[in-house]
C-alpha cells in the first residue's frame, strides 16, 4: 500500500504530541482551579516531579560529573535544554556575584500553537520549566530559585528565565551516625 | 545500539523538537494529577479528565498529521492509518494486530505498548490493577483522532498481561 502523502516524521510528531499534551494539561488546570496563581503553583510542582526524574536521564546520557561552579551549572542547564527540548537558550545577565543568570529563549517548543486569552494575563504558561530546573538541581545538591522575567506570550521580545543560586545542600547524615 | 541512540539525540540539526522521554514524564504527571483530583469514594478511579485531555490532543494532532495526506477511502482505511503511521510516529511501533467484525467494531492490539513497556517486568501481573490509568489518555487520543476524521466512537482498553494491551473501538452509527 503506497501513499502519495509524505511520510510522517516521528521526531516532529513526538514533539507536537508533547506540546499539545502540555497544552491540554494547562487547559484542564485552568478549568479545575479558579485562581490562576494556583495553576502556576501546580505547574511548578509537576515540573519539580519531572525534574527529579529527568536529571537521571541527563546524567546518564551526558556522563557529566559535578559542576565546578555556577557558570558550569549554567552551561549544563543549557545543554539540558538542547538535549531535551532541542533549543539552545543563551546565557546572559550574570549578576556581579556570579550567583544569578538569565536564560533567554527565542523559540520555545512548549509555546508553539499557544495564544493566551485576556483572562489569563497572570498565567505563567511555561512555569513547569521552573519546577523542572529546581527539581533537577535539588537532586545534585543545589538549591536554586527560578522565575520568569519576560514572556513572549505576553508580547515581550524574548522569554527570559532568571536562575538564582540559593545554597548548597549537604548530605544528610543518617541518624545515629555522627 | 545504545551509542546510536545517544548520537541521534545530539544531532545539532534537530532544533526545537522535544525529546521522547519528556512526553512519558509529562504523561506520568498527568496521571498523578488526575488521580489526586479524583474522589476515591467507591474505590473506582475517576479517569474521565485524563480521557478528555487525550481527546483534545488527538483531535488536534490528527489534523496536523493528515495535513498533507491524500483523502481516505473509507473507515477501514482510516483505521489502518491509525494502526500504522499514526501509531508508529506516536508510540514508535505499529499496532501488532487489527481485528474487525466489519460492523464497526475494531480491536487494536499492541504487544508492547510504549506507556506500559517500562512498568514491571514483562508478563508480570504486579501492576495490572494500575494499568487502566496509563491507558485512559490513549483511549481519549484515539477517540479524538477518529472524531476529527469523522468517526464518532467509544474507545476502551483492556490488558491481561503487561505490556500488551487491546484497544476496542466501537463506531457509533449515525
Amino acid at each position: 500500500m503506497s501513499r502519495t502523502g509524505t511520510k510522517l516524521d516521528a521526531k516532529k510528531v513526538n514533539s507536537e504530541l508533547f506540546t499539545l499534551t502540555y497544552g491540554a494539561l494547562v487547559a484542564q488546570l485552568i478549568k479545575d482551579y479558579e485562581n490562576v496563581e494556583d495553576v502556576n503553583k501546580q505547574l511548578e510542582r509537576m515540573g519539580y516531579n519531572i525534574g527529579i526524574r529527568l536529571i537521571e536521564d541527563f546524567l546518564a546520557r551526558t556522563g557529566s560529573g559535578r559542576c565546578y561552579d555556577f557558570r558550569d551549572t549554567a552551561e549544563k542547564i543549557q545543554s539540558g535544554f538542547k538535549i531535551f527540548l532541542g533549543i539552545t537558550p543563551s546565557i546572559t545577565n550574570w549578576s556581579p556575584a556570579g550567583d544569578e543568570f538569565s536564560l533567554c529563549f527565542e523559540t520555545n517548543p512548549l509555546t508553539e500553537f499557544v495564544e493566551l486569552p485576556d483572562n489569563c494575563s497572570n498565567l505563567k504558561y511555561c512555569n513547569i520549566l521552573t519546577g523542572v530546573l529546581r527539581g533537577a538541581c535539588e537532586m545534585v545538591q543545589m538549591e536554586i530559585a527560578c522565575w520568569f522575567v519576560q514572556d513572549q506570550l505576553k508580547n515581550d521580545n524574548i522569554t527570559e528565565l532568571r536562575v538564582k543560586f540559593v545554597k548548597r545542600l549537604e548530605d544528610a547524615i543518617p541518624a545515629g551516625e555522627d | 545500539m545504545k551509542q546510536q541512540i545517544i548520537d541521534s539525540k545530539a544531532n545539532p540539526n534537530a532544533t526545537g523538537e522535544a525529546d521522547d522521554c519528556l512526553f512519558e514524564y509529562l504523561h506520568a504527571e498527568l496521571v498523578n494529577y488526575v488521580l489526586s483530583k479524583s474522589s476515591n469514594a467507591e474505590g473506582e478511579e475517576e479517569l474521565s479528565r485524563l480521557e478528555w485531555m487525550g481527546f483534545s490532543v488527538g483531535y488536534r494532532i490528527i489534523e496536523r498529521l493528515t495535513r498533507e495526506w491524500s483523502r481516505f477511502k473509507d473507515e477501514l482505511d482510516m483505521i489502518k492509518f491509525i494502526c500504522t503511521d499514526f501509531w508508529s510516529s506516536l508510540y514508535h511501533k505499529q499496532i501488532d494486530n487489527l481485528r474487525t467484525n466489519h460492523h464497526g467494531v475494531y480491536v487494536l492490539q499492541d504487544n508492547a505498548f510504549r506507556l506500559l513497556d517500562k512498568v514491571g517486568t514483562s508478563n508480570s501481573k504486579q501492576y495490572l490493577k494500575e494499568s487502566p490509568r496509563l491507558l485512559a489518555f490513549t483511549c481519549g487520543l484515539l477517540r479524538g483522532s477518529l472524531a476529527n476524521l469523522g468517526i464518532i466512537s467509544t474507545v476502551t482498553a483492556e490488558t491481561t498481561t503487561l505490556p500488551s494491551c487491546k484497544f476496542h473501538v466501537q463506531v457509533q452509527k449515525i
